[in-house]
Formats: C-alpha cells, sequence, structure tokens
C-alpha cells in the first residue's frame, strides 16, 4: 500500500493500463509534458513516448470525435477533457456517436475502448464555468457507462475498470479533492466493479446517497446526525449509468427513509431519477418523503458558491426532517 | 451552378499543392529603438492620441502587475495577465469606432481601458463585490461593458466567435456603418467554432474583424502541436477573405492594420482576419508555471521585444515623452489601482437575492421557493454563511 491522493492514483491506474496495454493511448489539451492542467498524466509522456501520450490542439468535439475512431478501429482511447464544463462542444460526438456506435451498427462496430476522463464539480473559487457537474445529461443517454469516484482508491479501481471496459465510460473526477483526498491505495493492478454502489457504512434510521465530491459532506451530516441518535446508512453510488438500484432499494426497504445529494441542480437532476425508481420499489415501505439535497436551479456561481453548494448542513437538516416527518 | 466559371487551369498529371508553400509576409512599421522602418508609412496620430494609447498599454501592465501580487497574498482568487501583448491590444482598440463592438477572449483588459472602463469598475469586477455588473458570478477577469460595447466574457474557448459574425450580421442589417471585433488565442482557433465563424462571415458578408492574437502557447501547448500550418492567417484564403498578419507587438503595424481592416469591413461588408504575432510573457494564469514548458531563455528573446519599451522609444525620439513623465506616470498608477483595490476589496458581496436573478427575465416560482429556503437555512447557520448572512435582514 502506499500513501496517494486522487490524482496520484489516478495517474497510477493510467500508468498501469498503459504498461499492461500498448493500446492504450492518452491524449487532450496540455496532457503532453505537462501532465495536464491539473498534473494528473504527469510523466506519461515521458514514459511512454509521444505517440501514445500526446497534446491536442485546442478542439473537444475533434478531441473526441478522434477518440471515437480511434476506439472503433480498436485501441483504447483516454481522452482529457480538460474541465467538464468542456466537455458540451463534444456533446453531439459523446452522445450521438461514441452512445450509439455499437446500437447503430447493430454490434458491427464500437467505441467500447473509450474512456473520457474530466474534472467536475465545484468548490474551488471556479464561478460558473469551472464548476459544473453535468453527469444528468449523459445519464440521458443510453450507451454510456458514467463513473464518479470518491476517494484515491475508488479512483484507481474504477478507472482501471472503465479503461478496460467493453463500453464508452464518462468518468468525472471531483477536482475539489484532487489533493484533499489522500488514502492507502494498493500499488499493484485491480478493479472496482462498474454497476454497482457501495454501502459505506450500514444503519436503520435512514439511507444517504451520494457520489464523488459530496459523499465527504454525507459522511459529515450522517456524524452529526449520528449524535442526534440516528443511525445513517451512507451509499456510495458510484456508477450513475447504469446505477444500481438493487443495492438502494434494499437498504431503503430496511430504513424507509432516502436522502440523495448532488450539487448539479434540482431539477432534471440524477436524484429526480433514483427518487421516482425508489418510490416504485419501495413505496410501502417509505416513512417520509425522498429528500433531495442539491445545489439552486440557476447556473453556478462564484461569490456565493458556499450558498449555492449542499454542504453538510443542509444535508443534516433534510435527514432531521425526514426523520421528524 | 453557383460556382463562378472562371478559366480553370486543367493538368494531366497528378500534381498536389502544398498547404505550406504559400507564407505569409508580416508587417511591422517600427523598429525596437524605436525609430521606423524605411519605407513605412506611421498613421496620422497626434500627441494626445499617442500618449493615450500609451498610458493604456503601461496602465493594463501596472494593473497586471499588482493584481497577480494580490492573488499571491491570497487577496484574490484568480488573475490572468496581458503582459507583452498590450501592443495588440490597445493597438486594434485604438483604431475602432468607440460604437463598434468587441467580443473578446480574455486578455484584452487593455482595450477595455482604452474605452473608458475605470479603475473602481476594474476592481469591482476582479472582487465580485455589489458593484460587479456580472454580480460575482465569473471569475475574475470575466469583465463586460454595455454602454463600452464590451461583450461580457465567457470562459468556454472560441463561443464569441460565430457570435460576433452574427452580432455584426446584425449591425449590417442596421446600416450603421459598423462592425464587431472578435479577438481569440491561436489555442481558441483550433475549436470547431471559429472555423463555422469564418464560413459564415464570408458566405454571408459580414463585417466582422477576426483577431487573433498568436502569442505561441495555450496554457502549455506550444503552438508547433496547436497547428502544422503557417500559422493562423492562411485560413482565411479558404473562406474567401482577406487577411494580414502583423507584428503584435508593434502598436502602430496593429493600429494601422485594424485601421484598414476596419474600413474593408465597415465600407465592403467583408470579414477580414488579422493575425498578430505576439508573445505571452506571463504564466498562463495565476493557476500556471510556465517554467515547466518552456525555456526562461526563449522568454528573454521576447522580452526584448517588449511592446510598451518599443513605443515609449518612438515617443521619446518625438520628444512627446520623457523619462521623467514615465516615473510619474508609474508612480501614479500603482498609487491609483492600490487604492481602487483597498477600496473594492472593502465592499460587500451581492446579497443572496442575487443568487437567483437574470437566470430568467423574471424569477421564476421553484426559484423563489429555492432562495427562500436558502434564507431560511442561512439565518439558522449565519456563521457557516458570513457573506451572506452579514447581509440578511433578520426576520
Ligand atoms: C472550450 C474550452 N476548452 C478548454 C478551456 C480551458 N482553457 C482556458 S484557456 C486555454 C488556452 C487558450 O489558449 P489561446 O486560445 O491560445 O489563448 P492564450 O491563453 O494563449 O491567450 C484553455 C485550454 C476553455 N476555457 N474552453
Amino acid at each position: 500500500m502506499a500513501k496517494m491522493n486522487l490524482l496520484q492514483a489516478i495517474n497510477n491506474a493510467l500508468d498501469i493500463a498503459m504498461a499492461e496495454n500498448e493500446k492504450v493511448i492518452c491524449f487532450g489539451e496540455d496532457v503532453g509534458v505537462f501532465g495536464g492542467v491539473f498534473r494528473a498524466t504527469s510523466h506519461l509522456q515521458e514514459k511512454y513516448g509521444r505517440a501514445r501520450c500526446f497534446n491536442t490542439p485546442l478542439v473537444e468535439q475533434g478531441i473526441i470525435g478522434f477518440a471515437n475512431g480511434l476506439a472503433a478501429q480498436g485501441h483504447m482511447a483516454v481522452a482529457e477533457i480538460q474541465f467538464a464544463d468542456y466537455i458540451f462542444p463534444a456533446f453531439d460526438q459523446i452522445v450521438n456517436e461514441s452512445a450509439k456506435y455499437r446500437y447503430r451498427s447493430g454490434n458491427l462496430f464500437d467505441v467500447g475502448g473509450l474512456t473520457i476522463r474530466t474534472p467536475y464539480g465545484g468548490g474551488i473559487s471556479g464561478g460558473h464555468y469551472h464548476s459544473q457537474s453535468p453527469e444528468a445529461y449523459f445519464a440521458h443517454t443510453p450507451g454510456l457507462k458514467i463513473v464518479v469516484p470518491r476517494n484515491p482508491y475508488q479512483a484507481k479501481g474504477l478507472l482501471l475498470s472503465s479503461i478496460r471496459d467493453a463500453n464508452p465510460v464518462v468518468f468525472f473526477e471531483p477536482k475539489r479533492i484532487y489533493r484533499a483526498s489522500v488514502g492507502e491505495v494498493p500499488e499493484e493492478d485491480y478493479e472496482l466493479p462498474l454497476g454497482k454502489a457501495e454501502v459505506l457504512k450500514e444503519g436503520s434510521d435512514i439511507t444517504l446517497l451520494a457520489w464523488g465530491a459530496q459523499m465527504e459532506y454525507i459522511e459529515k451530516a450522517a456524524e452529526m446526525a449520528e449524535k442526534d441518535g440516528i443511525s445513517c446508512e451512507i451509499i456510495d453510488l458510484r456508477t450513475i449509468l447504469p446505477w444500481d438500484v438493487d443495492t438502494v432499494a434494499n437498504s431503503v426497504l430496511k430504513t424507509g427513509r432516502l436522502v440523495i445529494s448532488h450539487e448539479a441542480p434540482l431539477t432534471g437532476g440524477f436524484a429526480g431519477e433514483i427518487a421516482a425508481t425508489i418510490q416504485e420499489r419501495c413505496f410501502l415501505y417509505l416513512e417520509s418523503p425522498i429528500a433531495r439535497v442539491t445545489g439552486l436551479d440557476t447556473p453556478f456561481p462564484l461569490v456565493l458558491e458556499k450558498e449555492y453548494l449542499p454542504d453538510h448542513l443542509k444535508i443534516y437538516e433534510a435527514i432531521k426532517q425526514s426523520v421528524n416527518f | 451552378m453557383s460556382q463562378t466559371t472562371k478559366t480553370i487551369e486543367v493538368i494531366h498529371k497528378p500534381e498536389f499543392i502544398q498547404g505550406n508553400e504559400f507564407k505569409f509576409p508580416i508587417f511591422q512599421v517600427l523598429k525596437q529603438d524605436g525609430a521606423t522602418y524605411k519605407g513605412a508609412k506611421l498613421p496620422e496620430m497626434d500627441q494626445e492620441e499617442a500618449l493615450k494609447i500609451y498610458r493604456t498599454m503601461v496602465f493594463t501592465r501596472v494593473l497586471d502587475e499588482r493584481m497577480l501580487a494580490a492573488q499571491r497574498q491570497g487577496r484574490l482568487s484568480f488573475y490572468l495577465q496581458s503582459t507583452g501583448e498590450e501592443g495588440t491590444v490597445v493597438g486594434f482598440a485604438a483604431a475602432l469606432d468607440d460604437r463598434d463592438m468587441i467580443m473578446a477572449q480574455y486578455r484584452e483588459q487593455g482595450a477595455l481601458a482604452y474605452r473608458g472602463f475605470s479603475v473602481d469598475e476594474f476592481m469591482n469586477q476582479l472582487f465580485g463585490n455589489e458593484l460587479d455588473y456580472g454580480k460575482g458570478r465569473q471569475m475574475p477577469i470575466h469583465y463586460g461593458s454595455a454602454k463600452l460595447n464590451y461583450m461580457t466574457i465567457s470562459s468556454p474557448l472560441a463561443t464569441q466567435i460565430p457570435q460576433a459574425a452574427g452580432y455584426a450580421y446584425g449591425q449590417k442589417l442596421e446600416g450603421k456603418g459598423l462592425c464587431t471585433v472578435t479577438v481569440f488565442g491561436e489555442g481558441a482557433a483550433s475549436e470547431g467554432d471559429f472555423h463555422a465563424a469564418l464560413n459564415m462571415a464570408s458566405v454571408h458578408k459580414v463585417p466582422v474583424i477576426f483577431l487573433c492574437r498568436n502569442n505561441g502557447y495555450a496554457i502549455s501547448t506550444p503552438s508547433s502541436e496547436q497547428f502544422a500550418a503557417d500559422g493562423i492567417a492562411p485560413r482565411a484564403l479558404g473562406y474567401s477573405m482577406r487577411a494580414i498578419r502583423v507584428d503584435g507587438n508593434d502598436v502602430l503595424a496593429v493600429y494601422l492594420a485594424t485601421l484598414a481592416a476596419r474600413k474593408i469591413a465597415v465600407e465592403e461588408n467583408e470579414p477580414v482576419l488579422i493575425e498578430a504575432m505576439t508573445y505571452r510573457l506571463a504564466a498562463h494564469s495565476s493557476s500556471d508555471d510556465p517554467s515547466g514548458y518552456r525555456s526562461k531563455k526563449e522568454e528573454d528573446v521576447w522580452r526584448a521585444k517588449d511592446p510598451i519599451a518599443r513605443m515609449r522609444n518612438w515617443l521619446i525620439k518625438k520628444k512627446w515623452w520623457s523619462e521623467d513623465e514615465e516615473k510619474q506616470l508609474q508612480d501614479s498608477m500603482r498609487q491609483e489601482v492600490l487604492d481602487a483595490m483597498k477600496k473594492a476589496e472593502k465592499r460587500p458581496p451581492p446579497p443572496v437575492e442575487s443568487l437567483v436573478t437574470d437566470v430568467y427575465d423574471e424569477v421564476t416560482p421553484q426559484l423563489h421557493e429555492q432562495l427562500e429556503k436558502l434564507k431560511m437555512h442561512v439565518r439558522k447557520y449565519p456563521d457557516a454563511y458570513p457573506k451572506s448572512a452579514g447581509r440578511m435582514t433578520h426576520g
């Protein structure tokens, strides 16, 4: 085991994947010599050469279009979009092309080798173009997998699985905790399953569900609630698409309550999808309405970002309301 | 068929035309020591205008230095300099009609300053206080001014370029004899939006000036990894558009090129592309460290081509400026920036209500409800949200 932060864990996963299989190719804006603006691809060009780790021109639709072609040809394209806010110029390539290659060709062709890595989320004083959480846009697109790790251990295992998965994956990295989240990470190769949520902590009164950077707040809120004598079950969804309905439903059948939290705006956010499904599966077991703690239905602000973001206090209030319903 | 049939040379062997065979010349009038090139014709510019241009260049450099220092002291979350590129930015702004629209990228504070954006206005945006026109929603340096015809900056690169074509098309329809200038980096010129914009503008004959600041780098990516061709200017040819390459550190050359481009745009309703060759002397932004991807030696070569020094040398040769005046100007500008910074820092942030305004023309019922809920929460935990709690009416 080694101590790594989230970025180092990602770098380590890329290193392992590239060492193991020469078909793994990493590229994106500034990922070459510089190692990416956050340094996630540090030293990869040095180690594997310019043909396998390179800077692209500044064109996201080009990066993903290129990656689609490379993946269709049989390579494992690991493309970086510098900030999730800038994934939208590539939206067409991802939503219409990556997601539908296999389906529209009757499985003659696919871009299963594609992994798109991109830092998402707020809390870094980035204003609204360096803070968005666009996972819900992609969650509406059958054919993609969407993965969000919460810490270094998860990041490494989930990224290795994503790169090797036979489907295109959008891998959202919680940039607020890139350096802040540090933990023990095995140096060797390992994978964590996609499409599977993780129960972090068992409890009996209420289920708390989130992903990525929100997990830290969920855990903090749970600590506060436990002091009030409320027993919380904590689940990290890990994969947004396809998501693990069973794990969440089983938990809610047990606790009878559910609070879901994400940074993205409330309306059309992925919490709505989860709430609808769990309501279907657990209706007679619910003791209170499923609560959502999310960003506001506004673009992401700068100066008042603390007010905007769902934090431990807002989640704690939702827990109390749910329990006292 | 709408293709015009000129006599086309027919060949009988597969001979290809090499894309980079044609090299764009570069337009320059001033030498570094302030002397003019033989045969170069300087603009008709009186002392007052020349000094306004010069003072604006000095102002933005002082602003950049002070604000970068403020960022390092933790007073400001982010900053982005235009150091080394002042000649391009102030040069183009000076050649325009103040009613022409400017749609810039983010390194063009000089153009805004030239149009009269005050130190206080700069500071209010940088600190995102209650007087910031953008209401503290965007990062520092995302300026905008409707009064000064300067479109508010958006972070996603290149999105302003096709918008400029559309804006200028509207200006043409209104017949006001105005144009739009859109500025972008050589990196942003890789985006699909750039190509779409040039095509739209040339097909629809739009009075727009596309101004590329080719400063050698897009964050860490050198232009050699950005494009394989001879820069950005040749791209205009593919869209049947006129283009010029100019020494971006020669403020008078940029001024002359823009003046000529504006004439084409406004009088002929034709788009024009200007590629200004310059260098990003500073880091990409306050979050960047260029020592990881380029040499000090390379920077020094360009430091010797400083656009401000070049213009100063010219002014001194003309006896329009002196070292004494220089010192006075620097001191007074530094003081002005410092005073304004202290004032802006003390101003409160925008009120919590500003979170939900301007999403739509009117606050929707949902947003209203979300705001009320948020206010209740802030009242409960005022210490956790000091920025808005301090400003809220309690009740
Ligand atoms: C669509 C989009 N992709 C990526 C970014 C991140 N980014 C901000 S500035 C920059 C480099 C821009 O380089 P260039 O256009 O050459 O301008 P310069 O900074 O050199 O003035 C990048 C990649 C962005 N803002 N927008």
